[in-house]
């Protein structure tokens, strides 16, 4: 696609973009994911310490403490997270460019043991384990 | 469905090349800040008394309610103005960084150069409205 940006949803969702691009949809919805989150957490925070709101950040809470929640919310901030530091690199740094991919085997390397480990624990106390 | 083509960002040293910088650089911010906090979790003998979880929760946000669950002994060495300081400094790369980066997404499926420009403005006042009450929330 490079410069044209006139494209049409269909004609988006058929780009081939292969590893980048899956980093760039999964960096998208993670950022949207931690704004969501933190914003949520902030405001129940803030209801809970009102005598009018204590009820509303409580009920907020129960939302973010399960742990089917807990299950997206760590897959955003820790593909975010490393996803980010990527970039930064890569972009700081515009030689490594070239190496872009091999970053993202790194990344997948990086993200895949301590999501899984994070994975099985959340899963092992959520069933009651 | 064909998108209208947003304006592409200018070249040069204007606002949006400052906040891509200031993206880059809040996340090693971001990286830094945590690494702080977790390296000082440890000295306060948080292997002990802390599970992985709560030592990320302080981590994020370093804030004296989110060591109150564990079997910290001395909760008093976890509050006090450096804390304070830490979690405002998070609490402003984080809120910048979050909500410049759901404007960046927003924009992308947006043509009209007024609600462009309405957008920028709701999302700044989202932010001085949501960085208050976080001030409120750390400093309570």
């Amino acid at each position: 696609m490079g410069l044209k940006r006139n494209v049409g949803l269909m004609e988006g969702l058929r780009y081939q973009g292969k590893g980048p691009m899956l980093t760039y949809v999964l960096h998208r919805i993670g950022g949207l994911g931690i704004v969501t989150f933190v914003g949520l957490h902030m405001i129940a925070s803030f209801l809970s310490n009102q005598a009018w709101g204590t009820g509303v950040g409580l009920f907020i809470n129960t939302i973010y403490e399960s742990w089917i929640f807990q299950i997206f919310i760590f897959f955003c901030a820790l593909f975010h997270a490393i996803n980010g530091l990527r970039i930064v690199i890569l972009d700081l740094w515009p030689k490594l460019i070239e190496y872009q991919r091999e970053a993202i085997w790194i990344e997948w390397c990086v993200f895949l043991p301590i999501y899984g480990i994070a994975l099985f624990v959340i899963i092992r106390s959520g069933l009651g384990g | 469905m064909k998108a209208k083509p947003r304006m592409a960002p200018q070249k040069g040293f204007n606002f949006d090349y400052l906040m891509w910088l200031f993206t880059r650089l809040s996340a090693l911010a971001m990286y830094l800040i945590a690494i702080v906090g977790v390296t000082a979790a440890l000295l306060m003998s948080a292997r002990q008394n802390m599970s992985v979880a709560d030592l990320m929760r302080w981590a994020f946000m370093p804030n004296p309610n989110h060591v109150a669950n564990t079997s910290i002994a001395d909760i008093e060495v976890w509050k006090g103005i450096f804390w304070n300081v830490m979690g405002i400094l998070m609490l402003f790369f984080a809120g910048a960084h979050g909500l410049h980066g759901l404007l960046n997404v927003l924009e992308d499926y947006i043509s009209r150069t007024w609600v462009r420009n309405l957008l920028r403005g709701l999302v700044f006042l989202v932010w001085v409205l949501m960085s208050a009450i976080g001030v409120y929330v750390i400093l309570l």
